[in-house]
């Protein structure tokens, strides 16, 4: 049954004042690789059927992942009931009508069809690499692909299909490690060998790591690190619900210069450098939205909800979908963090007394309102003096404000890097002047 | 069911598979949300469906699909099979899998209220209350009440003969008080910061009485507000049960997972600092700490009837008397060590491998009274109830924030505390203890939030813990 015999299934049988639909196929499929070898390689096929009802202005949500007719008009049952078993809220304005939607590409037939043997292969590339080098790798190569529908009684009707591939991997020695990632859309935004050279090459260098010194030191971050920072920065505080509740780093600072001026963030879900989608789960066109201009705190992203219970907003397309244990507020899931000019190899010359880091790990915030995080570096952290590298030092522990670390951006990198986490971050290196470290792992 | 698993059997036998198992799955889960007096959420989710693993040679191949039909079972187990002669050209060592497992039998959690007979309304009407009195606090800035009802029904067979049916039943809510003022925000949750919950029917949340706590649980949040910042210093550190039960799920069941020792989760999860030359090697904790695994504590999150491997429900140690002696295992992993399975695989969906997962990972209790404990330090911090946790890959480097903390003076709480943060090394930390509360403060919490494998699993897993006492530890590491 394709998504529009079920969407008339569902609103046909529907009796509540307002309907709406999300449907999810997905066909994905993971290969798994440790200590040089494959150890784990799964497939699933799997839809989801996600029918909110609305009586009033109460919502009722079911989900299912049975297809069958008669399963459909169950779950618009469910729903209803659901709805009108609770008080109204006065918060909830309605489900939105329909609007011109962008024509956007992000699938990829050879990532869809990726078969077994072939994720096989390039791992294979990987662990062969590795143990080349005497080292051993783990890590994973996802592809999948997805269709998604939305549709409501107000007249959306949204359908998309999309695709992914990551792929990442850890090698290391018995004192090191090196990490590397890529991610996108299309089969060739993964590349094993260059992988494979750059995770070595790290693990290489950071061999025979001496104890970091807790402090303060000017960092240099690769990509990895960097799209931590901007997760973390996304995370509640970028929501328009983090926003309204007063938990986000944006309130109180709309207009302000917060941050450093060659700082720029933008959302945007159409930009095909990362993994564009024309629309979010609600059926809304995706907008770009700036968070940050040139260090200005400019505003966050919005749903529906959180439109309509904020006066003259609305939605910029970013509503996530519906989870079935709380309403999960609107996210930016397409990060772009604008590029400078700069260079790895620049900010490290330029560089007297710093740390070089691959990536950070475990992080958690610890204060939302100025986004004071801590967590780990880990997969390589090296010891930059007189613009040099002048070796490795064992992980360390950080606890750091990002905002502060980001009003101190001293250069940003010209290229920039996709990362999947849930949701894609295009990201550069960049160097911060200052970043506290509090302990040493052993 | 049980047909068209042992037909898959026959199917994955048939294609060459030299082990095979398959969990046919039916979840439901209904959860109720309020949020600042309104319904935030209320939802009721289903799936099911299928999962084949299989073993070629000493390849592993997994597939799953949700149509639950013969002719989907025969497509799947077929596409196991050759996503394991995939996984075969880039091979491994042999596996071994040790004894048979041709376990047989049903269970059931045990319950006193199925929670699917339990109205809306009366869900919805036990948090309105509790988020009404929340509310009644002017300086609460969010107040928020969720309840999450879970049943999984689980077919299990192997190609070795097992047949096994399953009905886990989990419950488990919390409410939760946030407070605003200028940059600061302060929250306080009950029972816990990740949801209380266990294997149990509605009576779990009913005892848990949340309008009981709510007034105290807003008044708290405000109260933090103005409190003084933890101070920055090594002293003595009393750790309420929740909070400790954490630090046992991060720093001994983590850890202990012997997947991550062999380095199968070396690029997501993490590896571990427990290499197999300290088993039975290593003074993990002073000679008061003893921590076990078990899967059969009455309303434990880690408490079933066998395994995702057909292993039956069993109870074995990991630390005793100090010492570091048994780790959370698989039939391939234990095999490698020459042990068999202490029935530790899990998986979370129909359309997920298993993998070692912590049961119920416990601190058995102390000789000490909760009380007694404070009264018995001179000088140092308490705290309670999760904020923040970040552990290294090792599981060595750790740092911890907790919602509320009180200077301990003379034996006496004293002032409030906000913003508190410990940190450690895992095996110095359980060495400085030296008192542990005993049986009469001692509870089972449960985690439903355990995040591990790719693609992401979440699991829940629970943890025995009473208040208890370390020695020597950094405190206020927040700047």
């Amino acid at each position: 049954m394709n998504f529009k015999e079920v969407a008339d299934i569902v609103l046909g049988a529907s009796q509540a004042d307002e309907t709406e639909i999300v449907y999810r196929r997905l066909d994905g499929s993971l290969t798994r690789f440790a200590n040089n070898h494959i150890h784990q390689n799964v497939t699933e096929t799997n839809h989801e059927i996600l029918v909110r009802c609305v009586s009033g202005s109460r919502c009722g949500t079911a989900i299912s992942n049975a297809t069958h007719p008669d399963s459909l008009r169950n779950l618009v049952r469910v729903a209803l009931d659901l709805a009108r078993q609770q008080p109204e809220n006065p918060d909830f304005k309605g489900l939105p009508g329909p609007a011109p939607l962008s024509i956007v590409t992000s699938f990829d037939s050879a990532v869809a069809g990726c078969s077994p043997a072939a994720r096989a292969s390039g791992v294979g590339v990987m662990c062969r690499k590795a143990a080349e080098a005497g080292y051993t790798a783990a890590g994973s190569m996802t592809t999948a692909a997805m269709r998604l529908g939305v549709a409501n009684s107000k007249g959306v009707f949204a359908e998309c299909e999309t695709t992914l591939v990551d792929a990442s991997t850890v090698v290391m020695s018995a004192t090191s490690s090196g990490w590397a990632q890529s991610s996108g859309w299309t089969l060739d935004s993964v590349a094993w060998d260059q992988l494979a050279e750059e995770a070595v090459g790290k693990t290489r260098m950071g061999e025979n790591p001496i104890d970091g010194q807790p402090g303060e030191y000017t960092v240099i971050l690769d990509p990895y690190a960097t799209s931590d920072l901007m997760g973390m920065m996304a995370g509640d505080g970028m929501s328009a619900q983090a926003y309204q509740e007063e938990r986000s780093w944006l309130n109180g600072r709309l207009g302000k210069q917060v941050l450093s001026p060659i700082i720029t963030i933008v959302d945007d879900g159409l930009d095909p450098a990362g993994i564009p989608l024309p629309f979010d789960f609600e059926g809304q066109p995706k907008q770009r939205v700036t968070v940050v201009e040139a260090g200005v705190c400019r505003g966050p992203v919005y749903d529906t909800y959180t439109a309509g219970r904020q006066p003259g907003a609305l939605s910029t397309g970013h509503a996530m979908e519906q989870a079935a244990s709380e309403r999960i507020g609107p996210l930016p899931m397409n990060l772009f963090l604008k590029p400078g000019t700069s260079n790895v190899n620049e900010m490290i010359a330029s560089t007297k007394d710093g740390l070089y880091i691959t990536r950070f790990w475990y992080t958690r915030p610890v204060h939302p309102r100025d986004v004071v995080v801590t967590g780990m570096t880990r997969d390589g952290t090296y010891i930059v003096r007189n613009g040099e590298i002048a070796g490795a030092v064992k992980s360390l522990r950080f606890t750091q404000s990002y905002m502060d670390a980001l009003a101190g951006t001293m250069a940003l990198g010209e290229t920039c890097k996709t990362l999947w986490a849930g949701g894609t971050c295009n990201v550069p290196a960049i160097k911060l002047e200052r970043f506290n470290f509090t302990s040493s792992t052993r | 069911m049980k047909q068209l698993a042992q037909h898959a059997m026959a199917t994955a036998e048939s294609r060459g598979a030299r082990y095979a198992d398959i969990r046919i799955i039916e979840s439901r889960n209904q959860t109720a949300g309020v949020k600042d007096g309104n319904v935030d959420s209320l939802g009721d989710f289903e799936s099911a469906g299928f999962g084949v693993r299989v073993l070629v040679g000493n390849a592993w191949g997994f597939a799953s699909s949700a149509d639950v039909t013969r002719e989907e079972i025969d497509r799947v187990t077929a596409l196991a099979v050759e996503v394991a002669q995939a996984s075969a050209l880039v091979p491994g060592q042999p596996v071994e899998l040790g004894p048979p497992v041709r376990s047989t039998g049903t269970y059931v959690t045990p319950i006193l209220i199925d929670p699917f007979t339990v109205s809306i309304e009366e869900k919805l009407s036990l948090l309105l209350q509790a988020d009404a009195t929340i509310r009644r606090n002017p300086g609460v800035k969010v107040s928020e009440g969720r309840v999450t009802c879970l049943r999984h029904h689980k077919t299990f067979a192997n190609m070795e003969g097992a047949l096994l049916e399953q009905t886990i039943y989990e419950c488990g809510g919390a409410i939760s008080a946030t407070a605003v003022s200028g940059t600061d925000i302060q929250v306080r949750a009950y029972p816990d910061a990740f949801r209380c919950q266990g294997t149990a029917g509605w009576e779990y949340i009913l005892g848990a009485r949340f309008n009981d706590h709510a007034e105290r649980v807003a008044s708290e949040s405000v109260a933090l507000l103005s409190a003084d910042v933890c101070p920055s210093k090594v002293t003595t550190l009393i750790l309420d049960s929740s909070q400790l039960a954490l630090q046992i799920h991060e720093s001994c069941g983590h850890p202990t997972e012997l997947d991550r020792v062999f380095g199968t989760e070396a690029a997501f999860a993490g590896r571990s600092f427990l290499t197999t030359d300290k088993l039975g090697a290593l003074r993990y904790g002073s000679s008061i700490v003893n921590l076990t695994a078990d899967s059969i504590r009455p309303t434990g999150l880690g408490s079933f009837g066998w395994d995702d491997e057909g292993v039956p429900a069993s109870s074995t140690p990991l630390v005793k008397n100090g010492d570091f002696v048994g780790y959370l295992m698989s039939r391939e992993t234990a095999s490698q060590l020459g042990l068999q399975s202490n029935g530790c695989m899990r998986a979370d969906g129909w359309n997920r491998i298993p993998l070692i997962r912590m049961t119920n990972v416990s601190l058995e209790p102390g000789t000490w009274n909760a009380e007694d404990i404070i009264a018995d330090t001179d000088d140092g911090i308490y705290m309670e109830t999760n904020r923040s946790w970040s552990i290294d890959d090792m599981r060595l480097n750790f740092q911890f924030g907790t919602q509320l903390g009180y200077e301990i003076r003379n034996g006496k709480r004293a002032r409030l505390l906000r913003n508190c943060t410990y940190a450690g090394i895992t095996p110095e930390f359980w060495n400085s203890c030296d008192a542990i509360g005993n049986e009469k403060s001692w509870k089972v919490w449960g985690t439903p939030n355990c995040g591990k494998g790719e693609p992401m699993q979440v699991m829940g897993t629970g943890h025995g813990a009473a208040p208890a006492r370390f020695r020597n530890v950094r405190v206020g590491v927040y700047r």
